[in-house]
């Protein structure tokens, strides 16, 4: 059991600058993220876009804002459950919070702040009637380990760079690879669009263009699939596995079923006093939470994280009485008992 | 007066008429999210998520699809030849009378 202050729900940019406010005031994190990485959006969708609001930044790339973020937390030396999507949330009668992922990573804390954003990436599904229940049983959205697809039939679908990249991985290892494709072009890495062009030229993989896969065939478990050519019409093809890539899509997830007051597809909070959800103890700060004149942007997402944890404080030291004091008078210490702080100097006498 | 006339037709097939500004450098994302059609408009505008995909009903000539939307569109649901992204729709004096409809959810 994984024991910390303040469980923070999200590693995106609100998620990690909970960390530094909630270190200036002594209170320790921990982060859960469905992603493999710190970052959230600014990681997965839009690392190399600058943005333009940033305080201070005049331009900042998104990807550069999370490291600085990074460097700005160490001292508060923040842990991670990386790859692992909170599931379940329990309070016990201590008031303490026990959030389980979908591993089964228990976490136990005083305070649980949710930074999650627009919610846990998700692989998008195409819509095939019935590709629920070939979910794990022939259809995987993802690949965590390649050995299962040892000498069976697979059959990849999407155009970009992982439906290119795996194509290639599988290959070598996969009895038979087909890639279908909507159109007749890949829109990836040009080194990996090449290496699938010349793989299908060796006859080493298969590539179905200009078509979609629109049914799923199988008892219990996928056998073929149907491909929908837009000259050839329906082909059925055998395949022991389909694995549609089309990319990721954030979605709420299982925090809606916490009990939180949900109001469309965000997380209800008093942004009067403190972002406390319906919840004693749950806080809602960014993009994942709303009020009246909420504005979806991370400076405003800094700001309602720096309050909520005034009040987690309260909760993790009732009756403790804690002083709001300035970085610049005071610097910052970190857990390790280092202090960052300013040369004492008198610049100008008043 | 800069507004224009935009018909945009629901996922339940009931059409909107709506007064969309030009002097606000507002896309078709935007839009609907101001009227309260309900489009996700998840990326915010970058092109990225396909929340906000319509199909072009009328003839009027739009905006060339970039490169990002067409990588987008690439991977998108539902897609259709006359498939954009709202977002990259950004509302000019010369889509009065446009006619869309919102692509269904993915």
């Amino acid at each position: 059991m994984i024991k910390t202050d303040i469980l923070i729900i999200g590693a995106g940019p609100v998620g990690l600058f909970t960390v530094f406010e909630a270190g200036l005031l002594k209170l320790r994190c921990h982060l859960i993220d469905a992603l493999p990485y710190a970052g959230g959006q600014c990681a997965e969708i839009y690392p190399k876009k600058p943005i333009y609001d940033i305080p201070a930044y005049p331009e900042i790339l998104a990807g550069d804002l999370i490291q600085n973020l990074e460097q700005q937390i160490a001292p508060f030396e923040p842990t991670y459950t990386l790859g692992e999507r909170a599931e379940t949330i329990e309070k016990l009668s201590d008031g303490n919070f026990i959030v389980t992922t979908n591993k089964g990573t228990e976490h136990s804390a005083t305070a649980v702040i949710i930074a999650g954003g627009l919610g846990s990436f998700e692989p998008r599904k195409p819509p095939i009637e019935g590709i629920a229940d070939y979910e794990d049983r022939g259809v995987n959205y993802m690949i965590k380990d390649p050995e299962i697809f040892r000498n069976k039939r697979v059959v990849i679908s999407g155009g970009g760079d992982s439906a290119l990249d795996w194509t290639i991985f599988l290959a070598n290892v996969a009895s038979e690879v087909i890639l279908v494709h909507r159109k007749n072009e890949f829109r990836g890495a040009l080194d990996s669009v090449e290496k699938v062009s010349e793989l299908a030229k060796k006859g080493k993989i298969k590539l179905i263009t200009e078509a979609e896969v629109t049914e799923i065939h199988g008892n219990g478990k996928v056998e073929s699939v149907i491909v929908n050519h837009t000259k050839e019409g329906n082909i059925e093809v055998p395949c022991d596995h389909f694995i549609p890539l089309f990319g990721l899509l954030p979605k709420l997830g299982p925090i809606a079923n916490w009990g939180l007051e949900i109001e469309k597809n965000a997380i209800k909070v008093n942004n009067a006093l403190d972002y406390s959800t319906n919840i004693p103890g749950i806080f809602a700060v960014g993009d994942v939470n709303t009020y009246p004149g909420k504005l979806k942007l991370i400076l405003c997402g800094f700001h309602e994280a720096t309050i909520a944890v005034q009040f987690a404080y309260n909760i993790v030291n009732p009756g403790k009485k804690y002083l709001m004091k300035y970085t610049t008078v005071n610097g910052i210490t970190g857990f390790n008992g280092e202090t960052k702080k300013s040369e004492k100097a008198v610049v100008k006498s008043i | 007066m800069s507004d224009i006339k935009v018909k945009i037709k629901d996922r339940f097939g009931v059409s909107h008429l709506l007064d969309a500004p030009t002097d606000m450098a507002m896309n078709i994302m935007e839009l609907c999210k101001a009227y309260d059609l309900p489009v996700e408009g998840t990326c915010g505008g970058m092109a990225m998520c396909a929340s906000c995909q319509c199909y072009v009903h009328s003839n009027h000539e739009l905006s060339a699809i970039g490169e990002a939307e067409e990588e987008m569109l690439d991977q998108a649901f539902f897609v259709k030849e006359n498939s954009r992204l709202g977002c990259q729709l950004y509302l000019s004096i010369e889509m009065d009378g446009l006619e869309l409809e919102l692509a269904p959810e993915s």
